[in-house]
């Protein structure tokens, strides 16, 4: 206290300039000290501080009945709808710009998006649910009926299955975090626990799965334990506050916390309890897990521990030596769902040092991490690594590939590597 | 945390409840029928469970494919603006994989699933019983695994053994 901080106060934890996570806590003049030629740039602030337009011009706007970002974050956007060759019109995928994005909540505008035969339109009111198979008294509801029931909110994150399926590829796909990364969101979620519905309905004897089919064209549907089902899924009907979008699934779509995303049924119209698996589509030859021995694993349900780091990312490059905040995310399905530790390195896994959890910790939602670093403008490889509370800790590539192979396709939780080069130019690598 | 809103709205059931003298406050779902039930339900479990009457042959499936398939599938399942539905064989591991229905799929009962509930594309669900059998003996038939003239029921259908079939694992979790 008192005494002038310098650069000599910098404590470095890790290679390649990674800095104890403890710096964004002692404040400010730390953060200055590590910044490069902040000094030199005194004597361009000599002017008075300008009195700018929109400080004068009253104006009418801001009272849209909808309100819209800043006409500045136009580029904070889903990725080109991405479709893999052979599938039609309706198939495929847009990605949320997490590199743009910070805190946990991904704005529902920004939500990844998968649909398999594009948005039904639904009309709310037509709409049913039917649970029926291996219950008492099969029944039907309305999203009106399912208003009445007692809700539950919760942070949920949902990742699309296939996440990060470049990193199964030969070379690194030459691709943003955005790309390679971008199915990954996470939302408030509101709606009625689904095991309130399956106990009015009366479970009978030997009913060990369910299968959850949706209302669209392709008619998606997958089987899921029973188990899962009654121990946290929600039928969600709101979305960060407000009804579910178009393409997350209104009016209604299945929640399963921790699940690969396909199982979280969008438009969800019918629950059935049967004895064992149904074999769907999607659930034999779509969403399963081939290996180089030609074995393929099916029900590989709940998402193991992964982080990423957002920023610094392929799309925004280092602007020159000197400090810098990496920061990224972090998630786990396994267990309570709740990571326990996100580590940083900045020298391609040689040495780690523990990151800032900058976000509450909550069970199945994404945690926010930073972590800071002073860039010395020489080649660097950023790396995260999350920990979860079973001890799970996030494997690097090579020992995902030495397990599933390159066909694995899908869970593909390894660690995610940056190269930075001289010119602070950022390449996805393998590391 | 999210209670407090939860037993607000519970005690306001409660209330209503206490007034009608209802013990429980909580249920709203409307008796589903039995007639209702049956045009929903059409999921097929790999034991054949939920297979309707009705049968067909690759024979008079060829023709249901040609009119209503082979524009996105290619000639004899060989793909064109959509998946390829036939060859592939021996490839699922390897550098070369090509799944398809014959080299990947491990239950004949997911063809008529998928095909009744997903498929043609322009127009799902649209396949009558007779037609899907036929087509799905169709796709059994261009991947070599049953014969022209096979009939393909609910009692056939779940006894087809599809090539890939042990290869299929589930997921045992540490």
């Amino acid at each position: 206290m008192g005494r002038k901080r310098t650069q000599d106060d910098l404590e470095f934890v890790a290679g390649n300039g990674l800095l104890h996570r403890r710096m964004f806590l002692t404040g400010g003049a730390t953060l200055a000290a590590a910044m490069t030629g902040y000094a030199l740039r005194d004597t361009a602030f000599a002017e008075p501080l300008p009195v700018e337009p929109w400080m004068k011009i009253p104006t009418a706007d801001g009272f849209a009945p909808y309100g819209q970002p800043s006409k500045y974050e136009s580029k904070v956007v889903r990725g080109e709808m991405a479709r893999a060759p052979n599938q039609m019109p309706g198939i495929g995928n847009q990605r949320s710009p997490i590199h743009l994005l910070n805190g946990t909540v991904t704005p529902n505008g920004l939500h990844f998006v998968r649909l398999h035969s594009g948005v039904p339109d639904i009309d709310p009111d037509r709409h049913k649910l039917l649970i029926h198979g291996l219950v008492e008294r099969p029944l039907i509801f309305t999203a009106e009926t399912l208003m009445r029931y007692p809700m539950e909110s919760r942070l949920y994150f949902i990742e699309c299955a296939g996440n990060g399926n470049p990193l199964y590829a030969k070379e690194p796909l030459q691709a943003g975090v955005q790309r390679i990364q971008g199915q990954i969101s996470c939302a408030d979620w509101t709606g009625v626990r689904v095991s309130t519905l399956v106990e009015e309905a009366g479970i009978k004897p030997g009913a060990k799965w369910v299968l959850a089919e949706g209302a669209d064209a392709a008619g998606m549907s997958r089987s899921v334990p029973l188990s899962k089902i009654m121990d946290d899924a929600l039928i969600a009907l709101y979305q960060n506050g407000e009804r579910l979008r178009p393409e997350n699934g209104y009016p209604m779509r299945l929640l399963l916390p921790g699940y690969q995303g396909n199982t979280n049924v969008k438009y969800l119209r019918r629950i059935k309890l049967v004895e064992g698996p149904m074999m769907t589509r999607d659930e034999t030859s779509r969403y399963s897990m081939t290996r180089a021995d030609g074995k393929t694993v099916q029900f590989f349900l709940q998402f193991d521990a992964k982080s990423v780091i957002t920023q610094p990312a392929p799309e925004l490059k280092l602007q020159g030596a000197g400090f810098y905040k990496i920061t990224g995310l972090a998630w786990t399905g396994r267990g309570n769902g709740r990571i326990s530790k996100v580590e940083v390195s900045a020298d391609g896994g040689r040495s780690w040092a523990e990151a800032m959890i900058q976000s509450q910790i909550l069970a199945k939602a994404v945690v926010r991490f930073q972590m800071p670093w002073r860039w010395d403008g020489r080649p660097a490889i950023l790396q995260s690594r999350a920990t979860d509370e079973t001890g799970y800790v996030q494997w690097t590539r090579d020992a995902m590939i030495a397990e599933r192979g390159s066909t694995g396709n899908f869970h593909s939780n390894a660690i995610t590597s940056w190269g930075v080069n001289e010119k602070g130019e950022i390449n996805h690598v393998f590391a | 945390m999210c209670s407090h809103s939860a037993l607000l709205a519970a005690a306001a059931f409660m209330l209503v409840a206490g007034a009608t003298g209802a013990a429980e406050f909580e249920k709203f779902g409307r008796p589903a029928t039995p007639e209702e039930i049956a045009s929903w339900d059409i999921g097929i479990g790999p034991d054949g469970s939920g297979l309707p009457p009705g049968s067909g042959t690759a024979r008079q499936g060829e023709a249901v494919y040609v009119a209503k398939c082979l524009g996105c599938h290619g000639e004899k399942g060989k793909g064109a603006v959509a998946l390829p539905l036939a060859g592939g064989n021996g490839t699922i591991g390897k550098p070369n994989q090509l799944k398809t229905i014959g080299s990947f799929w491990p239950y004949a009962t997911t063809i008529f699933d998928y095909v009744y509930t997903a498929m043609p594309y322009p127009e799902t669900k649209s396949l009558t019983h007779d037609e899907t059998y036929a087509v799905t003996a169709y796709l059994l038939q261009i991947n070599g695994i049953i014969a022209e003239t096979d009939v393909m029921n609910a009692q056939t259908l779940p006894k087809v053994k599809m090539p890939n079939r042990d290869n299929f694992i589930p997921y045992v979790r540490e």
